[in-house]
């Protein structure tokens, strides 16, 4: 609470999180909480600095540093679990933290139990190499030059634009995890990514087209950014988005492009392949390892580590190392994505998939770089297999419901008729139920390619990827009017 | 089970010490023009499985945010959860740096009203009943709903929470802002079952000040009544129809669209409305529609907005009548008109909606007297709730495609609807409204009567 800034500060939260000093206290807080009868403990310590930055038309109109400072303690009693976070990074205010989370499950902090804790072990160090990448990331004044920069593009671009505007986020992390299981991992964590957006309008005709960019791990992507290039498709994309009809609505095949086209497999399946949900007992797939679920036509992976990805992580948030996980293949279920409770209470081995925003969450099974596999045939050769449908370029948003039922809006979508893309369309969206859809994914394209996103569930925002080839859905409800 | 988790309140006072130290920390770093905002709060919340705990957590957090005045008066903001001494040191020249790049066009001021005096605000407070106790509770509840239906097969999503918070506004000019409060709520969505049929889901929230004082058996018969009212569901035809938005349906959809009321988003360019549009009309002439944060039935009143200044009763609509926008500092000046309270503190301040209250303002003026969603005979559908609002609304081209639960009623008989989208633009909603209801219900998130829309184009299945 608010009494802390007039505390001393019994550890100096601001020091890097390789000082010895930490060893000794979090082994000592683990020893205590083990001793009191907790089969497992885990404490999360963070350190987080981030930035963001807003460019309209041609000035910088907001720029917004922030710190973050917290700890995540949790406590598991066979296969309960209490956690508690706090702000107080003292050594009084972890022990209450730790004192609270045992009360969750009925142990007292002086309580003496068999249960024995044999130390943290060596520190594994994924962060050694990343010190000095806060300070590589680019300063204010560059970011902002380069956005200036992205917006006036836009201005020479396009020919309707009444607003344009670019943004710029930096979530630099520093982490420590400890647990009873002796894990002891430092890491460093760089996300940045950068947006571009315009609004055009002509009298009573208005559009909004935006794009977002993003990568991990990669201090200098901001000035590999072509803000050139960007600037260019988001114009093509609104000058023809701006004088578009309505979608009509109703059941029709559909072609998702590549790229974020992916989300409609983030939302319709990968939620669901996640343990949290099968915990909850609120995915079709429980019981359908082995089985056949999707169309033969279509693999599926959600990989740790694919390379600079905005969803890649060195290890995640329970000290794990992540896997490549092969979710579907060639229609069979093979894996479902699972973290340290996932395992306990559904027998599925951990994935090194447990994520949370940050330390005021609680890791659960999240998704990471999630992507269909790239298949044999062309993108032309999908559009020209269908007479009437609709090519859905450029995707919105969109979400799962607690019975399977998904839903995505289109941001760009073109009407195919006789194989070929006519004129352009608003205002769809897509919806279905991921049992009934995934058999219908029957075509893939060859030009596997990702985008960044943020996905927000039971363990807050995270940074994470999807990807696909350009893929054809055999017949989908498209709402509009 | 021991009760540790339950946390006392700081007071007021603390809150003083804190302001006094960033007086100190400013002067000392030759800051002199500076505003504050903070919040701390403690929070324990529950989840539970088929009779088991599932979740339990609890938290205790603050936030500060500074933001600092430069020599050439230009502005920078920094936030920080680390309120230690070195933390306050480096959220201050944080702010400093950022103000080397501030909007020299848009200069925020202190509110012009931050130290007037705020009229008379008696929320009542409740210290937290801790975790033991509310697992208690949501356990009980949990196994009354799991047990008054036998469709009913579990609650995949449930919880109990509660907060204490404070909340404080301070600035250099000697404004001092702070409020404590308390809250708690509770939601059961529940998940139904019928042999060869898809399992059907809803549920329902309540809020309180305090644990004891939540309406646990209005959320278990509310969760029960409308899960159970979408297990007989069927495909609709895709078309144009008669819709009946609940108040919590239509609060949901108005509220995607506040940038029409919102000065921020007039000069931002991103709204539906413009700087002139005062005085316009843009619904049929017996719709009122009023921001008011303070109201009684509102638990999440706050007293003042993120500058200080205090909440008010804002009418937005007048008979169908643009008749006010809602303003930070900044963008209030910029109108020529007063702070509204309903900004956030930033170098460029959000501005957003408390409480809306939407009522009829005329009843002879209703294009479809008649209408009444306990007797209306012929065809129409009752949206319940609405989903995915963050990607199917088009806040500044007015447009919506959004996935809806709800019945098809047809002489009497309702009709759970399976998977369906309703898309239309929301002039055109607020302009095809053929009936407001009288009564008022009051929710969450405001206070609305049922209300009629004609012709809105809803795709299903079929």
């Amino acid at each position: 609470m608010i009494t802390q800034v007039l505390k001393t500060d019994s550890l100096i939260p601001g020091l890097s999180y390789q000082d010895d000093i930490w060893r000794t206290t979090l082994d000592g807080l683990i020893s205590r909480g083990i001793s009191s009868g907790a089969n497992f403990v885990e404490i999360f310590l963070e350190r987080s600095d981030s930035l963001n930055i807003l460019a309209e038309q041609s000035i910088i109109t907001n720029v917004s540093p922030s710190l973050g400072l917290g700890a995540g303690i949790r406590v598991f009693r066979d296969k309960k679990d209490g956690f508690v976070s706090t702000n107080d990074l003292s050594e009084s205010g972890l022990l209450k933290a730790l004192i609270n989370a045992l009360s969750m499950l009925g142990l007292e902090i002086n309580e003496l139990s068999c249960n024995k804790f044999s130390g943290l072990g060596k520190l594994k160090d994924y962060g050694i190499e990343k010190n000095n990448w806060l300070k590589k990331t680019p300063s204010i004044s560059d970011i902002s030059n380069k956005l200036i920069s992205a917006n006036s593009k836009l201005e020479i671009h396009c020919n309707k634009e009444e607003v344009r505007r670019s943004s710029f986020s930096r979530s630099w992390q520093e982490v420590l995890i400890s647990a009873s299981d002796g894990t002891f991992v430092r890491d460093i964590r760089l996300h940045q990514t950068t947006g571009l957006n315009v609004l055009v309008s002509d009298k009573e005709h208005r559009a909004s087209i935006g794009r977002r960019y993003g990568s991990s791990d990669k201090p200098n992507d901001l000035s590999e950014w072509d803000e050139e290039h960007a600037a260019q498709e988001i114009s093509e994309s609104s000058a023809k988005m701006l004088y578009a009809d309505y979608v009509d609505a109703g059941q029709m095949p559909a072609i998702l492009s590549n790229k974020f086209g992916g989300v409609i497999f983030h939302e319709a399946c990968g939620h669901l392949l996640e343990t949290t949900q099968i915990e909850r007992g609120t995915t079709p797939f429980s019981n359908s390892l082995g089985k056949k679920i999707a169309h033969e036509s279509l693999s599926a992976v959600d990989e740790g580590a694919w390379r600079d990805a905005f969803g890649t992580i060195s290890v995640d948030d329970e000290g794990m190392e992540p896997e490549n996980t092969l979710l579907i293949e060639n229609g069979i279920l093979r894996n479902f994505l699972s973290d340290r409770a996932g395992e306990l209470r559904t027998g599925h081995k951990r994935t090194g998939s447990g994520r949370r925003q940050s330390y005021s969450f609680a890791a659960a099974s999240r998704m990471r770089n999630t992507y269909i596999k790239a298949g044999n045939h062309k993108p032309s050769e999908l559009i020209e297999s269908i007479d009437q449908g609709i090519y859905c370029k450029s995707m919105g948003g969109g979400s799962v419901g607690p019975t399977g039922q998904f839903n995505f809006s289109v941001e760009e979508g073109y009407l195919i008729e006789n194989g070929k893309l006519t004129k352009p369309v608003k205002g769809a969206t897509l919806i279905g139920e991921a049992k009934e859809i995934l058999p219908k994914i029957s075509l893939c394209a060859d030009d596997l390619d990702i985008a960044p996103g943020f996905c927000g569930s039971v363990s807050g925002a995270i940074n994470v990827t999807v990807g696909q080839p350009h893929i054809k859905v055999d017949s989908i409800t498209i709402g509009g009017r | 089970m021991g009760d540790k988790s339950r946390n006392s309140m700081d007071n007021q006072i603390n809150s003083k010490k804190l302001v006094d130290r960033l007086k100190q920390l400013s002067t000392k770093n030759s800051i002199n023009k500076w505003d504050i905002g903070s919040s701390s709060s403690s929070d324990s919340n529950v989840q539970v499985d088929n009779g088991e705990p599932k979740q339990l957590k609890s938290s205790q957090r603050s936030v500060l945010t500074i933001r600092v005045w430069n020599d050439e008066g230009l502005v920078g903001t920094t936030s920080t959860s680390d309120i230690t001494d070195s933390g306050l040191q480096r959220a201050l020249m944080g702010a400093k740096e950022a103000s080397n790049y501030g909007n020299i066009n848009e200069i925020p001021e202190f509110s012009s009203m931050a130290k007037e005096n705020i009229k008379e605000f008696n929320k009542p407070f409740y210290e937290m009943i801790g975790i033991t106790k509310l697992l208690d509770k949501l356990l009980k509840a949990e196994s009354k709903l799991l047990n008054s239906n036998d469709h009913i097969k579990s609650i995949p999503y449930n919880g109990l929470s509660e907060t204490i918070f404070e909340r404080t506004y301070a600035n250099s000019d000697g404004a001092f802002r702070y409020q404590k409060g308390s809250q708690s709520s509770i939601y059961l969505y529940a998940r139904a079952e019928q042999t060869g049929r898809k399992p059907r889901s809803s549920g329902s929230v309540k809020v309180g000040y305090g644990s004891d004082l939540l309406d646990i058996e209005g959320c278990i018969n509310e969760a029960k009544k409308l899960t159970l009212s979408h297990l007989n569901y069927r495909p609709i035809n895709t078309g144009k129809y008669l819709v009946c938005f609940t108040p919590k349906a239509f609060l949901e959809l108005l509220g995607s669209f506040s940038n029409i009321f919102n000065a921020r988003s007039i000069i931002d360019g991103l709204s539906l409305s413009n700087k002139n549009s005062i005085g316009t009309t843009i619904s049929v002439n017996n719709l009122n529609i009023f921001d008011n944060g303070l109201h009684s039935e509102n638990i999440g009143a706050t007293p003042f907005d993120g500058e200080g200044t205090p909440t008010q009763n804002i009418c937005l609509l007048k008979n169908g009548n643009i008749n006010s926008f809602i303003h930070s500092e900044l963008t209030a000046r910029k109108f020529g008109a007063k702070p509204t309270g309903h900004a956030g503190l930033a170098s460029k301040a959000s501005v957003g909606l408390d409480w809306l209250i939407i009522e009829n303002s005329d009843y002879t003026k209703c294009k479809q007297c008649s209408l009444n969603k306990d007797n209306y005979k012929d065809q129409f559908v009752l949206i319940e709730s609405l989903s995915a609002l963050h990607a199917g609304v088009k806040p500044s081209q007015g447009s919506f495609s959004l996935p809806f639960d709800g019945w098809l009623i047809n002489e009497g008989e309702k009709v759970s609807v399976e998977s369906a989208t309703i898309a239309g633009d929301i002039r055109d909603i607020l302009i095809n409204i053929v009936k407001i209801e009288s009564i008022q219900e009051i929710t969450p998130q405001g206070i609305c009567p049922h209300i009629w829309i004609s012709d809105i184009s809803i795709t299903g299945g079929q």
